[in-house]
Protein backbone atom coordinates (compact mmCIF):
# COMPACT_ATOMS: atom_id res chain seq x y z
CA UNK A 1 0.00 0.00 0.00
CA UNK A 2 2.97 2.28 -0.52
CA UNK A 3 2.30 5.73 -1.89
CA UNK A 4 3.86 6.67 -5.19
CA UNK A 5 5.83 9.74 -4.24
CA UNK A 6 7.26 10.77 -7.57
CA UNK A 7 8.96 14.02 -8.30
CA UNK A 8 6.92 16.14 -10.67
CA UNK A 9 9.89 18.34 -11.46
CA UNK A 10 10.90 18.53 -15.11
CA UNK A 11 7.51 17.32 -16.26
CA UNK A 12 5.81 19.24 -19.04
CA UNK A 13 2.34 20.67 -18.53
CA UNK A 14 -0.38 20.92 -21.14
CA UNK A 15 -2.37 24.11 -21.79
CA UNK A 16 -5.18 22.56 -19.70
CA UNK A 17 -3.07 22.00 -16.55
CA UNK A 18 -4.81 24.74 -14.55
CA UNK A 19 -8.20 23.38 -15.57
CA UNK A 20 -7.27 19.89 -14.39
CA UNK A 21 -6.28 21.31 -11.01
CA UNK A 22 -9.48 23.31 -10.78
CA UNK A 23 -11.46 20.14 -11.56
CA UNK A 24 -9.72 18.25 -8.75
CA UNK A 25 -7.74 15.87 -10.96
CA UNK A 26 -5.07 13.59 -9.55
CA UNK A 27 -2.00 14.35 -11.64
CA UNK A 28 0.63 11.72 -12.48
CA UNK A 29 3.76 11.61 -14.61
CA UNK A 30 3.09 10.09 -18.03
CA UNK A 31 5.56 10.04 -20.94
CA UNK A 32 7.32 13.11 -19.55
CA UNK A 33 4.09 15.03 -18.94
CA UNK A 34 2.09 15.79 -15.84
CA UNK A 35 -1.32 14.40 -16.75
CA UNK A 36 -4.67 13.78 -15.06
CA UNK A 37 -5.09 10.07 -14.28
CA UNK A 38 -8.55 10.59 -12.81
CA UNK A 39 -10.95 13.22 -11.51
CA UNK A 40 -13.08 12.96 -8.36
CA UNK A 41 -15.62 10.83 -10.28
CA UNK A 42 -13.09 7.97 -10.32
CA UNK A 43 -11.89 5.68 -13.11
CA UNK A 44 -14.85 3.28 -13.06
CA UNK A 45 -17.54 5.94 -13.32
CA UNK A 46 -15.51 8.01 -15.77
CA UNK A 47 -15.30 4.97 -18.03
CA UNK A 48 -19.04 4.27 -17.86
CA UNK A 49 -19.86 7.95 -18.28
CA UNK A 50 -17.91 8.05 -21.55
CA UNK A 51 -19.85 5.04 -22.88
CA UNK A 52 -23.24 6.51 -21.97
CA UNK A 53 -22.80 10.29 -22.27
CA UNK A 54 -19.63 12.15 -23.25
CA UNK A 55 -16.08 12.35 -21.92
CA UNK A 56 -13.57 15.12 -22.45
CA UNK A 57 -9.92 14.03 -22.52
CA UNK A 58 -6.82 16.21 -22.59
CA UNK A 59 -4.50 14.50 -25.05
CA UNK A 60 -2.31 17.55 -25.63
CA UNK A 61 0.74 15.47 -24.70
CA UNK A 62 0.49 13.73 -28.06
CA UNK A 63 2.68 14.98 -30.88
CA UNK A 64 1.01 17.08 -33.58
CA UNK A 65 3.00 17.34 -36.79
CA UNK A 66 2.39 19.08 -40.09
CA UNK A 67 4.08 17.43 -43.05
CA UNK A 68 4.54 19.55 -46.16
CA UNK A 69 6.05 18.78 -49.54
CA UNK A 70 6.60 20.87 -52.68
CA UNK A 71 4.11 18.54 -54.33
CA UNK A 72 1.42 19.38 -51.78
CA UNK A 73 -0.49 16.76 -49.81
CA UNK A 74 -0.04 14.26 -52.66
CA UNK A 75 3.72 14.76 -52.53
CA UNK A 76 3.77 14.42 -48.76
CA UNK A 77 1.62 11.28 -48.98
CA UNK A 78 3.94 9.69 -51.53
CA UNK A 79 6.92 10.54 -49.33
CA UNK A 80 5.32 9.20 -46.15
CA UNK A 81 4.74 5.86 -47.88
CA UNK A 82 8.54 5.41 -47.71
CA UNK A 83 8.25 5.17 -43.90
CA UNK A 84 4.83 3.53 -43.50
CA UNK A 85 3.16 0.45 -45.01
CA UNK A 86 -0.07 2.36 -45.64
CA UNK A 87 -1.72 3.61 -48.81
CA UNK A 88 -1.69 7.36 -48.28
CA UNK A 89 -1.75 8.18 -52.02
CA UNK A 90 -5.49 7.55 -52.17
CA UNK A 91 -6.22 9.27 -48.86
CA UNK A 92 -8.68 11.92 -50.02
CA UNK A 93 -8.68 15.48 -48.77
CA UNK A 94 -10.73 15.60 -45.58
CA UNK A 95 -10.01 12.00 -44.64
CA UNK A 96 -7.83 10.42 -41.96
CA UNK A 97 -6.16 7.00 -41.84
CA UNK A 98 -4.40 4.91 -39.18
CA UNK A 99 -0.70 4.38 -39.91
CA UNK A 100 2.46 2.72 -38.61
CA UNK A 101 6.12 3.65 -38.69
CA UNK A 102 7.96 0.38 -39.26
CA UNK A 103 11.56 -0.37 -38.35
CA UNK A 104 14.13 -1.96 -40.64
CA UNK A 105 13.45 -5.21 -38.78
CA UNK A 106 9.73 -4.93 -39.49
CA UNK A 107 8.79 -3.86 -35.97
CA UNK A 108 6.50 -0.97 -35.08
CA UNK A 109 8.32 2.23 -34.11
CA UNK A 110 5.03 4.01 -33.48
CA UNK A 111 1.43 4.13 -34.58
CA UNK A 112 -0.12 7.37 -35.73
CA UNK A 113 -3.04 9.11 -37.37
CA UNK A 114 -2.55 10.76 -40.76
CA UNK A 115 -5.07 13.26 -42.15
CA UNK A 116 -5.15 15.00 -45.53
CA UNK A 117 -5.81 18.73 -45.08
CA UNK A 118 -5.52 19.64 -48.76
CA UNK A 119 -2.10 21.27 -48.95
CA UNK A 120 -0.45 19.25 -46.18
CA UNK A 121 -0.76 16.12 -44.05
CA UNK A 122 -1.52 16.38 -40.34
CA UNK A 123 -0.01 13.64 -38.16
CA UNK A 124 -0.79 12.77 -34.54
CA UNK A 125 1.82 10.57 -32.85
CA UNK A 126 2.28 9.11 -29.37
CA UNK A 127 3.72 11.40 -26.71
CA UNK A 128 6.47 9.00 -25.68
CA UNK A 129 7.69 8.67 -29.27
CA UNK A 130 7.11 12.20 -30.54
CA UNK A 131 10.75 13.31 -30.50
CA UNK A 132 11.96 10.10 -32.13
CA UNK A 133 9.18 10.25 -34.72
CA UNK A 134 10.05 13.80 -35.72
CA UNK A 135 13.72 12.86 -36.07
CA UNK A 136 12.68 9.81 -38.11
CA UNK A 137 10.55 11.96 -40.41
CA UNK A 138 13.30 14.55 -40.90
CA UNK A 139 15.96 11.92 -41.58
CA UNK A 140 13.81 9.78 -43.83
CA UNK A 141 11.96 12.50 -45.73
CA UNK A 142 14.49 15.21 -46.61
CA UNK A 143 12.15 16.33 -49.40
CA UNK A 144 9.51 17.29 -46.81
CA UNK A 145 9.30 19.99 -44.16
CA UNK A 146 8.30 18.76 -40.73
CA UNK A 147 6.61 21.31 -38.47
CA UNK A 148 5.81 20.34 -34.88
CA UNK A 149 2.84 22.16 -33.36
CA UNK A 150 4.22 22.96 -29.92
CA UNK A 151 1.66 25.65 -29.07
CA UNK A 152 -1.47 23.63 -29.73
CA UNK A 153 -3.69 21.61 -27.44
CA UNK A 154 -5.42 18.38 -28.44
CA UNK A 155 -8.78 17.57 -26.86
CA UNK A 156 -10.73 14.36 -27.40
CA UNK A 157 -14.49 14.37 -26.93
CA UNK A 158 -15.83 10.81 -26.89
CA UNK A 159 -19.13 9.07 -26.39
CA UNK A 160 -22.70 9.09 -27.71
CA UNK A 161 -23.18 12.67 -26.50
CA UNK A 162 -20.04 13.98 -28.21
CA UNK A 163 -21.67 15.11 -31.45
CA UNK A 164 -24.37 17.21 -29.83
CA UNK A 165 -21.89 18.79 -27.40
CA UNK A 166 -19.34 19.74 -30.05
CA UNK A 167 -21.98 20.79 -32.60
CA UNK A 168 -23.32 23.29 -30.07
CA UNK A 169 -20.00 25.13 -30.38
CA UNK A 170 -19.02 24.14 -33.92
CA UNK A 171 -22.12 23.28 -35.97
CA UNK A 172 -19.92 22.26 -38.90
CA UNK A 173 -19.00 18.96 -37.28
CA UNK A 174 -22.47 17.39 -37.45
CA UNK A 175 -22.08 16.21 -41.03
CA UNK A 176 -18.74 14.50 -40.44
CA UNK A 177 -18.44 10.74 -40.43
CA UNK A 178 -15.87 8.41 -38.88
CA UNK A 179 -12.32 9.35 -39.90
CA UNK A 180 -13.32 12.59 -41.58
CA UNK A 181 -10.88 15.39 -40.77
CA UNK A 182 -11.39 19.05 -41.53
CA UNK A 183 -10.98 22.60 -40.38
CA UNK A 184 -14.12 23.93 -38.73
CA UNK A 185 -15.02 27.53 -37.96
CA UNK A 186 -15.77 28.50 -34.38
CA UNK A 187 -16.38 31.97 -32.96
CA UNK A 188 -13.00 33.66 -32.92
CA UNK A 189 -11.13 31.28 -35.18
CA UNK A 190 -10.77 27.77 -36.52
CA UNK A 191 -10.24 24.35 -35.01
CA UNK A 192 -8.93 21.21 -36.62
CA UNK A 193 -11.36 18.34 -36.05
CA UNK A 194 -11.27 14.63 -36.84
CA UNK A 195 -14.12 12.25 -36.11
CA UNK A 196 -12.06 9.60 -34.37
CA UNK A 197 -10.68 8.65 -31.01
CA UNK A 198 -9.30 5.95 -28.77
CA UNK A 199 -12.32 4.65 -26.88
CA UNK A 200 -14.35 2.68 -29.45
CA UNK A 201 -17.08 5.33 -29.17
CA UNK A 202 -18.17 7.91 -31.68
CA UNK A 203 -16.30 11.10 -31.00
CA UNK A 204 -13.86 13.77 -32.08
CA UNK A 205 -10.29 14.88 -31.62
CA UNK A 206 -9.88 18.65 -31.70
CA UNK A 207 -6.63 20.54 -32.24
CA UNK A 208 -6.60 24.22 -31.37
CA UNK A 209 -4.20 26.96 -30.28
CA UNK A 210 -3.03 26.59 -26.68
CA UNK A 211 -4.32 30.02 -25.69
CA UNK A 212 -7.88 29.06 -26.64
CA UNK A 213 -7.81 25.55 -25.19
CA UNK A 214 -9.05 26.17 -21.67
CA UNK A 215 -11.95 28.37 -22.76
CA UNK A 216 -12.97 25.82 -25.36
CA UNK A 217 -12.67 22.90 -22.94
CA UNK A 218 -14.75 24.76 -20.35
CA UNK A 219 -17.38 25.52 -22.98
CA UNK A 220 -17.54 21.80 -23.83
CA UNK A 221 -17.75 20.86 -20.14
CA UNK A 222 -20.71 23.25 -19.84
CA UNK A 223 -22.64 21.18 -22.38
CA UNK A 224 -25.11 18.64 -20.97
CA UNK A 225 -23.54 15.29 -20.13
CA UNK A 226 -19.89 16.22 -20.72
CA UNK A 227 -17.48 15.23 -17.93
CA UNK A 228 -13.68 15.34 -17.76
CA UNK A 229 -12.06 11.91 -18.06
CA UNK A 230 -8.53 10.93 -17.05
CA UNK A 231 -5.88 8.61 -18.44
CA UNK A 232 -7.06 5.76 -16.22
CA UNK A 233 -10.41 5.47 -17.96
CA UNK A 234 -8.79 6.22 -21.32
CA UNK A 235 -6.77 3.03 -20.86
CA UNK A 236 -9.70 0.81 -19.84
CA UNK A 237 -11.84 2.25 -22.67
CA UNK A 238 -9.22 1.56 -25.33
CA UNK A 239 -8.57 -1.93 -23.94
CA UNK A 240 -12.28 -2.81 -24.13
CA UNK A 241 -12.23 -1.45 -27.69
CA UNK A 242 -9.31 -3.79 -28.54
CA UNK A 243 -7.08 -0.84 -29.47
CA UNK A 244 -3.31 -1.19 -29.11
CA UNK A 245 -1.17 0.88 -26.76
CA UNK A 246 2.26 1.45 -28.28
CA UNK A 247 4.95 0.45 -25.82
CA UNK A 248 2.70 -2.26 -24.36
CA UNK A 249 0.76 -4.11 -27.09
CA UNK A 250 2.86 -3.06 -30.05
CA UNK A 251 6.45 -1.90 -30.33
CA UNK A 252 9.76 -2.37 -32.10
CA UNK A 253 9.66 -6.08 -31.19
CA UNK A 254 6.27 -6.76 -32.75
CA UNK A 255 5.51 -6.79 -36.46
CA UNK A 256 2.20 -5.49 -37.87
CA UNK A 257 1.29 -9.07 -38.79
CA UNK A 258 1.98 -10.41 -35.30
CA UNK A 259 -0.02 -7.47 -33.94
CA UNK A 260 -3.02 -8.50 -36.10
CA UNK A 261 -2.86 -5.13 -37.85
CA UNK A 262 -2.81 -6.42 -41.44
CA UNK A 263 -6.10 -4.56 -41.91
CA UNK A 264 -4.09 -1.35 -41.55
CA UNK A 265 -1.89 -2.31 -44.52
CA UNK A 266 -3.95 -1.65 -47.62
CA UNK A 267 -3.85 -4.24 -50.42
CA UNK A 268 -1.86 -1.96 -52.73
CA UNK A 269 1.11 -2.19 -50.31
CA UNK A 270 0.83 -5.97 -49.79
CA UNK A 271 2.41 -8.72 -51.91
CA UNK A 272 1.07 -8.42 -55.46
CA UNK A 273 -0.07 -4.84 -54.95
CA UNK A 274 0.91 -2.05 -57.33
CA UNK A 275 3.03 -0.38 -54.64
CA UNK A 276 3.92 -3.48 -52.61
CA UNK A 277 6.73 -3.00 -50.09
CA UNK A 278 8.92 0.06 -50.23
CA UNK A 279 8.77 0.74 -46.48
CA UNK A 280 11.28 -0.17 -43.73
CA UNK A 281 11.20 -3.86 -42.86
CA UNK A 282 9.02 -4.67 -45.89
CA UNK A 283 10.79 -7.99 -46.53
CA UNK A 284 9.77 -9.40 -43.16
CA UNK A 285 6.31 -7.86 -43.11
CA UNK A 286 5.40 -9.03 -46.64
CA UNK A 287 6.79 -12.49 -45.92
CA UNK A 288 4.60 -12.71 -42.81
CA UNK A 289 1.54 -11.50 -44.72
CA UNK A 290 2.06 -14.39 -47.13
CA UNK A 291 3.11 -17.14 -44.71
CA UNK A 292 1.78 -15.99 -41.34
CA UNK A 293 3.59 -14.99 -38.16
CA UNK A 294 4.79 -17.31 -35.40
CA UNK A 295 2.73 -15.46 -32.80
CA UNK A 296 -0.40 -13.36 -32.81
CA UNK A 297 -1.99 -10.64 -30.69
CA UNK A 298 -5.26 -11.90 -29.22
CA UNK A 299 -7.97 -10.88 -26.80
CA UNK A 300 -8.07 -12.76 -23.48
CA UNK A 301 -10.96 -13.24 -21.06
CA UNK A 302 -9.94 -14.56 -17.64
CA UNK A 303 -12.56 -17.11 -16.52
CA UNK A 304 -12.48 -15.83 -12.93
CA UNK A 305 -12.62 -12.33 -11.46
CA UNK A 306 -8.89 -11.79 -10.95
CA UNK A 307 -7.41 -9.36 -13.49
CA UNK A 308 -4.37 -10.55 -15.47
CA UNK A 309 -2.02 -7.60 -15.80
CA UNK A 310 0.65 -6.94 -18.42
CA UNK A 311 3.53 -9.41 -18.07
CA UNK A 312 1.39 -12.37 -16.97
CA UNK A 313 2.83 -15.55 -18.54
CA UNK A 314 0.38 -17.73 -20.51
CA UNK A 315 0.49 -21.52 -20.65
CA UNK A 316 -1.31 -24.17 -22.71
CA UNK A 317 -1.79 -26.44 -19.70
CA UNK A 318 -2.72 -26.08 -16.05
CA UNK A 319 0.63 -27.54 -15.03
CA UNK A 320 4.01 -27.93 -16.68
CA UNK A 321 5.21 -26.88 -20.11
CA UNK A 322 6.81 -23.71 -21.38
CA UNK A 323 4.93 -20.43 -21.65
CA UNK A 324 3.13 -20.03 -25.00
CA UNK A 325 2.73 -16.28 -24.64
CA UNK A 326 2.19 -13.37 -22.31
CA UNK A 327 -0.26 -10.60 -21.51
CA UNK A 328 0.65 -7.13 -22.79
CA UNK A 329 -2.30 -5.15 -21.37
CA UNK A 330 -4.74 -6.33 -18.78
CA UNK A 331 -7.16 -5.05 -16.22
CA UNK A 332 -10.82 -4.71 -15.46
CA UNK A 333 -13.35 -3.75 -18.14
CA UNK A 334 -16.08 -1.68 -16.47
CA UNK A 335 -18.51 -2.00 -19.42
CA UNK A 336 -18.05 -5.76 -19.77
CA UNK A 337 -17.97 -5.98 -15.94
CA UNK A 338 -15.18 -8.52 -16.02
CA UNK A 339 -11.41 -8.70 -16.27
CA UNK A 340 -10.08 -8.40 -19.83
CA UNK A 341 -6.65 -8.51 -21.40
CA UNK A 342 -4.74 -8.74 -24.63
CA UNK A 343 -1.45 -10.36 -25.33
CA UNK A 344 0.64 -12.46 -27.68
CA UNK A 345 0.37 -16.23 -28.03
CA UNK A 346 1.99 -18.77 -30.35
CA UNK A 347 -0.26 -18.76 -33.42
CA UNK A 348 -1.30 -22.39 -32.80
CA UNK A 349 -3.09 -21.14 -29.68
CA UNK A 350 -4.61 -17.98 -31.17
CA UNK A 351 -8.05 -19.21 -32.23
CA UNK A 352 -10.94 -17.69 -30.26
CA UNK A 353 -12.16 -20.15 -27.66
CA UNK A 354 -8.73 -21.67 -27.04
CA UNK A 355 -8.33 -22.40 -23.30
CA UNK A 356 -5.12 -21.13 -21.74
CA UNK A 357 -3.81 -20.51 -18.23
CA UNK A 358 -2.29 -17.30 -16.94
CA UNK A 359 0.14 -17.45 -14.04
CA UNK A 360 -1.01 -14.94 -11.41
CA UNK A 361 0.89 -14.81 -8.12
CA UNK A 362 2.27 -18.31 -8.70
CA UNK A 363 -1.10 -19.89 -9.56
CA UNK A 364 -2.28 -20.83 -13.05
CA UNK A 365 -5.77 -19.41 -13.59
CA UNK A 366 -7.93 -20.28 -16.61
CA UNK A 367 -8.29 -17.71 -19.38
CA UNK A 368 -9.92 -18.02 -22.81
CA UNK A 369 -8.76 -16.53 -26.11
CA UNK A 370 -11.49 -14.10 -27.11
CA UNK A 371 -12.41 -12.03 -30.17
CA UNK A 372 -11.65 -8.31 -30.09
CA UNK A 373 -13.11 -5.85 -29.36
CA UNK A 374 -14.59 -6.77 -25.97
CA UNK A 375 -17.08 -3.92 -26.28
CA UNK A 376 -18.58 -3.20 -29.73
CA UNK A 377 -17.36 -0.11 -31.57
CA UNK A 378 -19.92 2.65 -32.02
CA UNK A 379 -18.25 4.62 -34.83
CA UNK A 380 -20.44 6.87 -37.01
CA UNK A 381 -19.51 5.40 -40.38
CA UNK B 1 -7.95 1.84 16.48
CA UNK B 2 -4.30 1.51 15.46
CA UNK B 3 -2.74 2.26 12.07
CA UNK B 4 0.26 0.89 10.18
CA UNK B 5 2.57 2.63 7.75
CA UNK B 6 1.15 0.26 5.14
CA UNK B 7 -2.21 2.04 5.56
CA UNK B 8 -3.96 -0.75 7.40
CA UNK B 9 -6.19 -0.21 10.43
CA UNK B 10 -6.32 -2.61 13.38
CA UNK B 11 -9.25 -2.76 15.77
CA UNK B 12 -9.33 -4.93 18.88
CA UNK B 13 -12.54 -6.94 19.15
CA UNK B 14 -12.50 -9.13 22.26
CA UNK B 15 -9.42 -11.32 21.95
CA UNK B 16 -9.21 -10.78 18.17
CA UNK B 17 -7.73 -8.05 15.99
CA UNK B 18 -9.81 -6.94 12.98
CA UNK B 19 -7.80 -5.67 9.99
CA UNK B 20 -8.78 -3.47 7.05
CA UNK B 21 -7.37 -0.67 4.91
CA UNK B 22 -7.74 3.02 5.63
CA UNK B 23 -9.89 5.52 3.79
CA UNK B 24 -6.71 7.11 2.52
CA UNK B 25 -5.55 3.78 1.10
CA UNK B 26 -8.92 3.07 -0.50
CA UNK B 27 -8.94 6.47 -2.12
CA UNK B 28 -5.41 6.06 -3.42
CA UNK B 29 -6.21 2.62 -4.84
CA UNK B 30 -9.27 3.78 -6.72
CA UNK B 31 -12.20 1.52 -7.55
CA UNK B 32 -11.52 -1.95 -6.15
CA UNK B 33 -12.62 -4.71 -8.54
CA UNK B 34 -11.15 -7.87 -7.02
CA UNK B 35 -10.19 -9.09 -3.56
CA UNK B 36 -8.42 -12.36 -2.77
CA UNK B 37 -8.67 -13.45 0.87
CA UNK B 38 -6.58 -15.96 2.81
CA UNK B 39 -7.93 -19.28 4.07
CA UNK B 40 -9.17 -19.14 7.65
CA UNK B 41 -6.99 -21.00 10.16
CA UNK B 42 -3.82 -19.83 8.40
CA UNK B 43 -0.83 -19.08 10.61
CA UNK B 44 0.88 -15.89 9.48
CA UNK B 45 4.03 -13.99 10.34
CA UNK B 46 4.14 -10.21 10.41
CA UNK B 47 4.92 -8.98 6.88
CA UNK B 48 3.38 -11.97 5.06
CA UNK B 49 1.28 -11.05 2.02
CA UNK B 50 -2.13 -12.30 3.08
CA UNK B 51 -4.65 -10.53 0.80
CA UNK B 52 -4.60 -9.21 -2.75
CA UNK B 53 -6.54 -6.09 -3.70
CA UNK B 54 -6.92 -5.24 -7.38
CA UNK B 55 -8.24 -1.85 -8.34
CA UNK B 56 -8.93 -0.55 -11.83
CA UNK B 57 -5.38 0.76 -11.68
CA UNK B 58 -3.16 -1.81 -10.02
CA UNK B 59 -2.72 -4.74 -7.67
CA UNK B 60 -1.72 -4.28 -4.03
CA UNK B 61 -1.15 -6.58 -1.09
CA UNK B 62 -2.31 -6.49 2.48
CA UNK B 63 0.46 -7.60 4.80
CA UNK B 64 -0.08 -9.43 8.06
CA UNK B 65 0.45 -6.66 10.66
CA UNK B 66 1.24 -9.09 13.49
CA UNK B 67 2.20 -12.70 14.12
CA UNK B 68 -0.81 -14.91 14.68
CA UNK B 69 -3.62 -16.92 13.13
CA UNK B 70 -6.24 -15.74 10.63
CA UNK B 71 -9.48 -16.98 12.19
CA UNK B 72 -12.12 -15.34 10.01
CA UNK B 73 -12.24 -13.59 6.61
CA UNK B 74 -14.87 -11.24 5.18
CA UNK B 75 -16.26 -13.32 2.32
CA UNK B 76 -18.63 -10.50 1.30
CA UNK B 77 -15.65 -8.67 -0.20
CA UNK B 78 -15.22 -11.39 -2.81
CA UNK B 79 -18.69 -10.70 -4.23
CA UNK B 80 -18.70 -6.95 -3.57
CA UNK B 81 -15.13 -5.66 -3.75
CA UNK B 82 -16.47 -2.11 -4.22
CA UNK B 83 -17.33 -2.15 -0.48
CA UNK B 84 -13.66 -1.38 0.07
CA UNK B 85 -14.29 2.06 -1.45
CA UNK B 86 -17.68 2.73 0.11
CA UNK B 87 -17.00 1.61 3.70
CA UNK B 88 -13.29 0.85 4.16
CA UNK B 89 -13.22 1.17 7.94
CA UNK B 90 -16.56 -0.54 8.57
CA UNK B 91 -18.23 -3.25 6.49
CA UNK B 92 -15.12 -3.80 4.36
CA UNK B 93 -12.91 -5.36 7.05
CA UNK B 94 -10.64 -8.02 5.51
CA UNK B 95 -9.84 -10.54 8.24
CA UNK B 96 -9.79 -11.18 11.97
CA UNK B 97 -6.74 -12.65 13.58
CA UNK B 98 -5.79 -14.09 16.94
CA UNK B 99 -2.43 -12.62 17.78
CA UNK B 100 0.20 -14.09 20.00
CA UNK B 101 1.12 -10.80 21.66
CA UNK B 102 -1.50 -8.09 21.93
CA UNK B 103 1.26 -5.85 23.28
CA UNK B 104 2.72 -5.75 19.78
CA UNK B 105 -0.16 -3.46 18.79
CA UNK B 106 1.46 -0.68 20.79
CA UNK B 107 4.12 -0.13 18.17
CA UNK B 108 1.51 1.10 15.69
CA UNK B 109 0.23 4.63 15.24
CA UNK B 110 -2.76 6.25 16.90
CA UNK B 111 -5.37 7.93 14.70
CA UNK B 112 -3.73 11.33 15.19
CA UNK B 113 -0.27 9.97 14.46
CA UNK B 114 -1.59 8.31 11.31
CA UNK B 115 -3.23 11.54 10.16
CA UNK B 116 0.14 13.27 10.52
CA UNK B 117 1.84 10.39 8.70
CA UNK B 118 -0.54 10.67 5.74
CA UNK B 119 -0.19 14.45 5.65
CA UNK B 120 3.54 13.75 5.30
Amino acid sequence: MADGHTSHADLRRTPLFALHQALGARMVPFAGWEMPVQYPMGVLREHLHTRTAAGLFDVSHMGQVILRHPGGAAGAAAALERLCPQDFATLAEGRQRYGLFTSDAGGILDDLMVANFGDHLFLVVNAANALADVAHLRAGLPDCTVEVLTAHALIALQGPGAEAALAALAPGVAGMRFMDARTVAVPGGEIRVSRSGYTGEDGFEISLPAAEAEGFARALLDQPGVAPIGLGARDSLRLEAGLCLHGSDIGPDTSPVEADLIWAIQKVRRPGGARAGGFPGADRVLEQITHGAPRTRVGLRPDGRAPMRGGTALFAAEAGGEAVGHVTSGGFGPSVDAPIAMGYVASAHAAPGTPLWGEVRGKRLPVTVSPLPFHPHAYRR
Amino acid sequence: MKFTEDHEWLRVEGDLVVVGITEHAAEQLGDVVFVELPEPETMVTKGDEVCVIESVKAASDILAPLDGEIVEVNGKLTDKPAMVNTDPTGAAWFFKMRVEDMGALDEYMSEDEYADFVAG
